[in-house]
Protein backbone atom coordinates (compact mmCIF):
# COMPACT_ATOMS: atom_id res chain seq x y z
CA UNK A 1 0.00 0.00 0.00
CA UNK A 2 1.15 3.52 -0.79
CA UNK A 3 0.79 6.42 1.60
CA UNK A 4 -1.69 8.80 0.00
CA UNK A 5 -1.18 11.83 2.21
CA UNK A 6 0.87 13.04 5.13
CA UNK A 7 -0.90 12.10 8.37
CA UNK A 8 -0.37 12.55 12.08
CA UNK A 9 -1.81 10.95 15.22
CA UNK A 10 -1.28 11.42 18.94
CA UNK A 11 -0.37 14.40 21.09
CA UNK A 12 2.64 15.74 23.00
CA UNK A 13 1.02 15.13 26.37
CA UNK A 14 2.61 12.88 28.96
CA UNK A 15 2.09 9.13 28.30
CA UNK A 16 1.25 9.85 24.65
CA UNK A 17 3.23 9.65 21.43
CA UNK A 18 2.94 11.70 18.25
CA UNK A 19 3.51 9.82 15.02
CA UNK A 20 3.76 11.55 11.64
CA UNK A 21 3.77 9.53 8.43
CA UNK A 22 4.66 10.69 4.95
CA UNK A 23 5.44 8.99 1.68
CA UNK A 24 8.92 7.54 1.34
CA UNK A 25 10.98 5.72 -1.26
CA UNK A 26 13.57 3.89 0.78
CA UNK A 27 11.94 1.47 3.25
CA UNK A 28 11.18 2.82 6.74
CA UNK A 29 13.04 6.03 7.55
CA UNK A 30 12.63 6.79 11.27
CA UNK A 31 13.25 10.02 13.08
CA UNK A 32 12.72 9.44 16.83
CA UNK A 33 12.69 11.89 19.70
CA UNK A 34 12.23 10.39 23.18
CA UNK A 35 13.66 10.80 26.67
CA UNK A 36 13.88 7.03 26.79
CA UNK A 37 15.23 6.53 23.25
CA UNK A 38 18.30 4.69 24.58
CA UNK A 39 16.28 2.12 26.53
CA UNK A 40 13.14 1.83 24.40
CA UNK A 41 13.94 3.36 20.99
CA UNK A 42 14.23 -0.01 19.25
CA UNK A 43 11.01 -1.26 20.84
CA UNK A 44 9.08 1.87 19.83
CA UNK A 45 10.29 1.47 16.24
CA UNK A 46 9.49 -2.25 16.26
CA UNK A 47 5.90 -1.62 17.37
CA UNK A 48 5.35 1.00 14.66
CA UNK A 49 7.07 -1.20 12.09
CA UNK A 50 4.77 -4.14 12.82
CA UNK A 51 1.72 -1.92 12.28
CA UNK A 52 3.12 -0.61 8.96
CA UNK A 53 3.83 -4.18 7.86
CA UNK A 54 0.31 -5.29 8.82
CA UNK A 55 -1.02 -2.71 6.36
CA UNK A 56 1.55 -3.80 3.74
CA UNK A 57 3.21 -0.38 3.61
CA UNK A 58 6.73 -0.80 2.24
CA UNK A 59 8.02 2.76 2.21
CA UNK A 60 7.41 5.55 4.70
CA UNK A 61 9.04 8.44 6.48
CA UNK A 62 8.10 8.17 10.16
CA UNK A 63 8.66 11.07 12.51
CA UNK A 64 8.05 10.18 16.17
CA UNK A 65 7.93 12.28 19.35
CA UNK A 66 7.48 9.98 22.34
CA UNK A 67 6.32 11.26 25.72
CA UNK A 68 6.60 8.00 27.61
CA UNK A 69 3.83 6.07 25.83
CA UNK A 70 3.04 2.47 26.70
CA UNK A 71 3.22 -0.07 23.90
CA UNK A 72 -0.58 -0.16 23.55
CA UNK A 73 -0.64 3.62 23.04
CA UNK A 74 2.13 3.41 20.41
CA UNK A 75 0.15 0.76 18.56
CA UNK A 76 -3.14 2.71 18.75
CA UNK A 77 -1.50 5.91 17.49
CA UNK A 78 0.30 4.02 14.70
CA UNK A 79 -2.96 2.41 13.56
CA UNK A 80 -4.68 5.81 13.58
CA UNK A 81 -1.85 7.49 11.63
CA UNK A 82 -1.75 4.70 9.03
CA UNK A 83 -5.50 4.72 8.46
CA UNK A 84 -5.42 8.50 8.04
CA UNK A 85 -2.43 8.27 5.67
CA UNK A 86 -4.20 5.61 3.58
CA UNK A 87 -7.48 7.55 3.71
CA UNK A 88 -9.41 4.57 5.08
CA UNK A 89 -10.60 6.22 8.33
CA UNK A 90 -14.26 5.52 7.56
CA UNK A 91 -13.69 1.99 6.27
CA UNK A 92 -10.95 0.65 8.54
CA UNK A 93 -9.19 -2.65 8.12
CA UNK A 94 -10.51 -4.58 11.16
CA UNK A 95 -8.16 -7.55 10.73
CA UNK A 96 -5.18 -5.42 11.73
CA UNK A 97 -6.49 -4.61 15.22
CA UNK B 1 -32.56 -8.40 31.16
CA UNK B 2 -28.91 -9.32 31.13
CA UNK B 3 -27.82 -11.83 33.74
CA UNK B 4 -25.97 -9.37 35.95
CA UNK B 5 -28.49 -8.28 38.56
CA UNK B 6 -26.26 -9.14 41.50
CA UNK B 7 -23.41 -6.91 40.44
CA UNK B 8 -22.66 -3.80 42.51
CA UNK B 9 -22.73 -0.68 40.37
CA UNK B 10 -22.25 2.19 42.81
CA UNK B 11 -19.69 4.09 40.79
CA UNK B 12 -19.35 4.48 37.01
CA UNK B 13 -16.30 6.61 36.30
CA UNK B 14 -16.00 8.57 33.05
CA UNK B 15 -12.60 8.32 31.35
CA UNK B 16 -11.94 10.52 28.30
CA UNK B 17 -11.34 8.14 25.40
CA UNK B 18 -8.38 9.95 23.86
CA UNK B 19 -6.31 10.50 27.00
CA UNK B 20 -3.57 7.83 27.38
CA UNK B 21 -2.54 8.90 30.88
CA UNK B 22 -6.07 8.65 32.29
CA UNK B 23 -6.86 5.43 30.43
CA UNK B 24 -3.67 3.83 31.73
CA UNK B 25 -4.52 4.68 35.36
CA UNK B 26 -8.30 4.15 35.21
CA UNK B 27 -8.14 0.83 37.04
CA UNK B 28 -6.45 1.98 40.23
CA UNK B 29 -9.29 3.95 41.82
CA UNK B 30 -11.62 1.06 42.61
CA UNK B 31 -14.60 2.14 40.49
CA UNK B 32 -17.25 -0.57 40.09
CA UNK B 33 -17.55 0.36 36.40
CA UNK B 34 -15.12 2.21 34.15
CA UNK B 35 -16.77 4.11 31.30
CA UNK B 36 -14.51 5.04 28.41
CA UNK B 37 -16.00 8.01 26.58
CA UNK B 38 -15.85 8.21 22.80
CA UNK B 39 -18.60 10.84 22.67
CA UNK B 40 -18.50 14.29 24.27
CA UNK B 41 -14.99 14.00 25.71
CA UNK B 42 -13.48 13.49 22.25
CA UNK B 43 -13.27 16.17 19.54
CA UNK B 44 -14.60 15.41 16.05
CA UNK B 45 -11.08 15.26 14.58
CA UNK B 46 -9.97 12.60 17.08
CA UNK B 47 -12.91 10.17 17.05
CA UNK B 48 -10.89 7.53 15.18
CA UNK B 49 -7.84 7.99 17.43
CA UNK B 50 -9.91 7.54 20.61
CA UNK B 51 -11.62 4.44 19.20
CA UNK B 52 -8.28 2.65 18.65
CA UNK B 53 -6.79 3.86 21.92
CA UNK B 54 -9.74 2.47 23.88
CA UNK B 55 -9.64 -0.71 21.78
CA UNK B 56 -5.97 -1.30 22.64
CA UNK B 57 -6.58 -0.47 26.32
CA UNK B 58 -9.47 -2.91 26.68
CA UNK B 59 -7.60 -5.72 24.96
CA UNK B 60 -4.31 -5.09 26.80
CA UNK B 61 -4.81 -3.64 30.28
CA UNK B 62 -6.10 -5.73 33.19
CA UNK B 63 -8.76 -3.60 34.90
CA UNK B 64 -9.44 -6.25 37.53
CA UNK B 65 -13.06 -6.78 38.55
CA UNK B 66 -14.31 -3.48 37.13
CA UNK B 67 -17.09 -3.68 34.58
CA UNK B 68 -15.89 -2.06 31.35
CA UNK B 69 -18.34 0.26 29.64
CA UNK B 70 -17.89 2.44 26.58
CA UNK B 71 -20.02 5.42 25.67
CA UNK B 72 -20.20 5.38 21.88
CA UNK B 73 -21.25 8.21 19.60
CA UNK B 74 -24.97 8.58 18.92
CA UNK B 75 -26.70 6.84 16.03
CA UNK B 76 -27.13 10.16 14.19
CA UNK B 77 -23.33 10.50 13.87
CA UNK B 78 -20.97 9.04 11.24
CA UNK B 79 -18.92 7.36 14.04
CA UNK B 80 -21.70 5.18 15.42
CA UNK B 81 -21.20 2.03 13.33
CA UNK B 82 -17.39 1.93 13.52
CA UNK B 83 -17.56 2.55 17.29
CA UNK B 84 -19.82 -0.48 17.64
CA UNK B 85 -17.61 -2.72 15.52
CA UNK B 86 -14.40 -1.76 17.31
CA UNK B 87 -15.89 -2.15 20.79
CA UNK B 88 -17.57 -5.48 20.07
CA UNK B 89 -14.31 -6.79 18.61
CA UNK B 90 -12.47 -5.58 21.72
CA UNK B 91 -14.87 -7.59 23.88
CA UNK B 92 -16.28 -4.67 25.89
CA UNK B 93 -18.72 -5.65 28.67
CA UNK B 94 -21.29 -2.92 28.04
CA UNK B 95 -22.04 -0.41 25.26
CA UNK B 96 -23.70 2.76 26.55
CA UNK B 97 -25.79 4.57 23.94
CA UNK B 98 -26.29 8.30 24.54
CA UNK B 99 -29.47 10.31 23.89
CA UNK B 100 -31.83 7.33 23.79
CA UNK B 101 -35.46 8.31 23.18
CA UNK B 102 -37.17 5.14 21.95
CA UNK B 103 -36.96 1.37 22.20
CA UNK B 104 -36.36 1.34 18.42
CA UNK B 105 -32.96 2.97 18.98
CA UNK B 106 -31.98 0.10 21.27
CA UNK B 107 -33.32 -2.44 18.76
CA UNK B 108 -31.17 -0.90 16.03
CA UNK B 109 -28.12 -0.94 18.29
CA UNK B 110 -28.79 -4.54 19.28
CA UNK B 111 -29.00 -5.68 15.69
CA UNK B 112 -25.71 -3.97 14.76
CA UNK B 113 -24.04 -5.43 17.86
CA UNK B 114 -25.27 -8.93 16.95
CA UNK B 115 -23.95 -8.52 13.39
CA UNK B 116 -20.56 -7.40 14.73
CA UNK B 117 -20.44 -10.33 17.19
CA UNK B 118 -21.00 -12.71 14.28
CA UNK B 119 -18.43 -10.93 12.10
CA UNK B 120 -15.69 -11.05 14.72
CA UNK B 121 -16.47 -14.50 16.09
CA UNK B 122 -17.64 -13.27 19.50
CA UNK B 123 -20.26 -15.20 21.43
CA UNK B 124 -23.68 -13.90 20.33
CA UNK B 125 -25.21 -12.02 23.24
CA UNK B 126 -21.91 -11.42 25.04
CA UNK B 127 -22.07 -7.62 24.64
CA UNK B 128 -24.46 -5.93 27.06
CA UNK B 129 -26.18 -2.60 26.50
CA UNK B 130 -27.28 0.38 28.52
CA UNK B 131 -29.11 3.59 27.63
CA UNK B 132 -28.55 7.16 28.71
CA UNK B 133 -31.73 9.18 28.88
CA UNK B 134 -31.16 12.84 28.16
CA UNK B 135 -34.52 14.31 27.04
CA UNK B 136 -38.18 14.60 27.98
CA UNK B 137 -39.03 12.10 25.25
CA UNK B 138 -36.53 9.62 26.68
CA UNK B 139 -38.07 9.95 30.15
CA UNK B 140 -41.58 9.50 28.77
CA UNK B 141 -40.43 6.32 26.97
CA UNK B 142 -38.23 5.04 29.81
CA UNK B 143 -40.29 1.87 30.35
CA UNK B 144 -40.04 0.63 26.78
CA UNK B 145 -36.35 1.60 26.62
CA UNK B 146 -35.49 -0.30 29.81
CA UNK B 147 -37.30 -3.39 28.57
CA UNK B 148 -36.14 -3.10 24.93
CA UNK B 149 -33.61 -5.94 24.98
CA UNK B 150 -32.39 -8.92 26.99
CA UNK B 151 -28.95 -7.34 26.72
CA UNK B 152 -29.94 -4.25 28.72
CA UNK B 153 -28.19 -3.95 32.09
CA UNK B 154 -29.16 -0.43 33.03
CA UNK B 155 -30.44 3.03 32.23
CA UNK B 156 -28.88 6.30 33.27
CA UNK B 157 -30.11 9.83 33.66
CA UNK B 158 -27.99 12.47 31.97
CA UNK B 159 -29.09 15.71 33.55
CA UNK B 160 -27.27 18.41 31.59
CA UNK B 161 -29.05 17.71 28.30
CA UNK B 162 -32.28 16.80 30.09
CA UNK B 163 -32.56 20.05 32.03
CA UNK B 164 -31.80 22.03 28.86
CA UNK B 165 -34.55 20.12 27.05
CA UNK B 166 -36.89 20.93 29.95
CA UNK B 167 -36.07 24.66 29.69
CA UNK B 168 -34.48 24.74 33.11
CA UNK B 169 -31.03 24.09 34.56
CA UNK B 170 -29.68 22.25 37.57
CA UNK B 171 -30.48 23.59 41.02
CA UNK B 172 -28.83 22.63 44.34
CA UNK B 173 -31.96 20.93 45.68
CA UNK B 174 -32.53 18.78 42.58
CA UNK B 175 -36.30 19.41 42.41
CA UNK B 176 -36.05 19.80 38.63
CA UNK B 177 -34.82 16.16 38.38
CA UNK B 178 -37.24 14.56 40.82
CA UNK B 179 -39.72 13.31 38.20
CA UNK B 180 -37.08 12.03 35.78
CA UNK B 181 -35.19 10.25 38.57
CA UNK B 182 -38.31 8.46 39.79
CA UNK B 183 -39.44 7.50 36.28
CA UNK B 184 -36.03 6.13 35.34
CA UNK B 185 -35.72 4.27 38.62
CA UNK B 186 -39.15 2.67 38.23
CA UNK B 187 -38.49 1.74 34.61
CA UNK B 188 -35.22 0.11 35.65
CA UNK B 189 -36.70 -1.80 38.57
CA UNK B 190 -39.70 -2.96 36.52
CA UNK B 191 -37.33 -4.29 33.87
CA UNK B 192 -34.97 -5.77 36.48
CA UNK B 193 -31.97 -3.67 35.47
CA UNK B 194 -29.74 -1.07 37.14
CA UNK B 195 -30.47 2.65 37.51
CA UNK B 196 -27.63 5.18 37.39
CA UNK B 197 -27.89 8.76 38.48
CA UNK B 198 -26.34 11.67 36.59
CA UNK B 199 -22.92 13.23 37.11
CA UNK B 200 -22.21 16.00 39.62
CA UNK B 201 -19.64 18.28 38.04
CA UNK B 202 -18.81 20.94 40.64
CA UNK B 203 -15.78 19.41 42.34
CA UNK B 204 -15.58 22.31 44.82
CA UNK B 205 -19.03 21.59 46.26
CA UNK B 206 -18.42 18.53 48.40
CA UNK B 207 -21.47 19.17 50.53
CA UNK B 208 -23.66 19.34 47.42
CA UNK B 209 -22.21 16.09 46.16
CA UNK B 210 -23.00 14.29 49.43
CA UNK B 211 -26.50 15.78 49.49
CA UNK B 212 -27.23 14.53 45.97
CA UNK B 213 -25.68 11.09 46.58
CA UNK B 214 -27.65 10.62 49.81
CA UNK B 215 -30.85 11.52 47.94
CA UNK B 216 -30.31 9.02 45.11
CA UNK B 217 -29.24 6.35 47.63
CA UNK B 218 -32.46 6.93 49.54
CA UNK B 219 -34.52 6.73 46.33
CA UNK B 220 -32.92 3.38 45.46
CA UNK B 221 -30.49 4.07 42.62
CA UNK B 222 -27.72 1.51 42.12
CA UNK B 223 -25.20 4.31 41.88
CA UNK B 224 -23.94 7.33 40.04
CA UNK B 225 -21.95 8.34 37.00
CA UNK B 226 -18.81 10.19 38.10
CA UNK B 227 -16.41 12.60 36.45
CA UNK B 228 -13.60 12.50 38.99
CA UNK B 229 -11.97 9.55 40.81
CA UNK B 230 -12.11 11.54 44.06
CA UNK B 231 -15.88 11.02 44.04
CA UNK B 232 -15.60 7.21 44.21
CA UNK B 233 -14.77 7.06 47.92
CA UNK B 234 -17.50 9.61 48.63
CA UNK B 235 -20.18 7.51 46.91
CA UNK B 236 -18.94 4.31 48.55
CA UNK B 237 -19.17 6.03 51.95
CA UNK B 238 -22.83 6.90 51.35
CA UNK B 239 -23.60 3.34 50.17
CA UNK B 240 -21.68 1.71 53.01
CA UNK B 241 -23.98 -0.09 55.45
CA UNK B 242 -23.87 0.65 59.19
CA UNK B 243 -22.63 -1.88 61.74
CA UNK B 244 -26.23 -2.33 62.94
CA UNK B 245 -27.40 -3.07 59.38
CA UNK B 246 -24.62 -5.59 58.90
CA UNK B 247 -25.27 -7.39 62.23
CA UNK B 248 -28.97 -7.53 61.39
CA UNK B 249 -28.26 -8.87 57.90
CA UNK B 250 -26.00 -11.56 59.33
CA UNK B 251 -28.78 -12.66 61.69
CA UNK B 252 -31.33 -12.71 58.87
CA UNK B 253 -29.09 -14.83 56.65
CA UNK B 254 -28.29 -17.21 59.51
CA UNK B 255 -31.95 -17.49 60.48
CA UNK B 256 -33.13 -18.17 56.95
CA UNK B 257 -30.42 -20.80 56.53
CA UNK B 258 -31.65 -22.59 59.68
CA UNK B 259 -35.23 -22.29 58.42
CA UNK B 260 -34.18 -23.80 55.11
CA UNK B 261 -32.56 -26.76 56.89
CA UNK B 262 -35.84 -27.31 58.72
CA UNK B 263 -37.72 -27.11 55.43
CA UNK B 264 -39.54 -23.86 56.15
CA UNK B 265 -39.64 -20.75 53.90
CA UNK B 266 -40.69 -18.11 56.40
CA UNK B 267 -39.31 -17.57 59.88
CA UNK B 268 -39.65 -15.16 62.70
CA UNK B 269 -36.63 -13.34 64.09
CA UNK B 270 -36.82 -11.14 67.20
CA UNK B 271 -40.59 -11.22 66.81
CA UNK B 272 -40.54 -10.01 63.19
CA UNK B 273 -41.40 -12.01 60.10
CA UNK B 274 -38.45 -12.66 57.83
CA UNK B 275 -39.51 -13.33 54.25
CA UNK B 276 -37.95 -13.05 50.83
CA UNK B 277 -37.66 -9.24 50.50
CA UNK B 278 -36.00 -9.05 53.90
CA UNK B 279 -33.52 -11.75 52.88
CA UNK B 280 -32.77 -10.04 49.54
CA UNK B 281 -32.12 -6.78 51.36
CA UNK B 282 -29.85 -8.55 53.83
CA UNK B 283 -27.88 -10.13 50.99
CA UNK B 284 -27.43 -6.73 49.36
CA UNK B 285 -26.23 -5.26 52.68
CA UNK B 286 -23.64 -8.06 52.92
CA UNK B 287 -22.44 -7.45 49.34
CA UNK B 288 -22.03 -3.74 50.11
CA UNK B 289 -20.26 -4.61 53.37
CA UNK B 290 -17.85 -6.91 51.54
CA UNK B 291 -17.20 -4.28 48.85
CA UNK B 292 -16.30 -1.70 51.51
CA UNK B 293 -14.19 -4.20 53.49
CA UNK B 294 -16.42 -4.09 56.55
CA UNK B 295 -16.59 -7.88 56.74
CA UNK B 296 -13.89 -10.51 56.17
CA UNK B 297 -14.13 -13.43 53.78
CA UNK B 298 -16.04 -15.40 56.43
CA UNK B 299 -18.66 -12.65 56.61
CA UNK B 300 -17.58 -11.51 60.11
CA UNK B 301 -17.80 -7.80 60.93
CA UNK B 302 -14.35 -6.20 61.05
CA UNK B 303 -15.23 -2.47 60.89
CA UNK B 304 -14.50 -0.22 63.84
Amino acid sequence: MEIKKMAMAGTLESSDIQIMLSAGTNGYEFELESDVAKQFGDQIKATITSVLQAYAIDNAKISVVDKGALDLVIKARAVTAVQRALEIVDTPNWEVL
Amino acid sequence: MANTTERLRRTMMFVPGNNPAMIKDAGIFGADSIMFDLEDAVSMAEKDAARYLVYEAITTIDYGDAELVVRINGLDTPYYQNDIKAMVKAGIDVIRLPKVETAAMIHELESLVATAEAEFGCEIGSTNLMAAIESAKGVVNANEIAAASDRMIGIALSAEDYTTDMKTHRYPDGQELLYARNVILHAARAAGIAAFDTVFTNMDDEEGFYRETELIHQLGFDGKSLVNPRQIAMVNKVYQPTEKEIRNAQQVIMAIEQARLKGSGVISMNGQMVDRPVVLRAERVMRLAQATNLVNSEGEYIGK
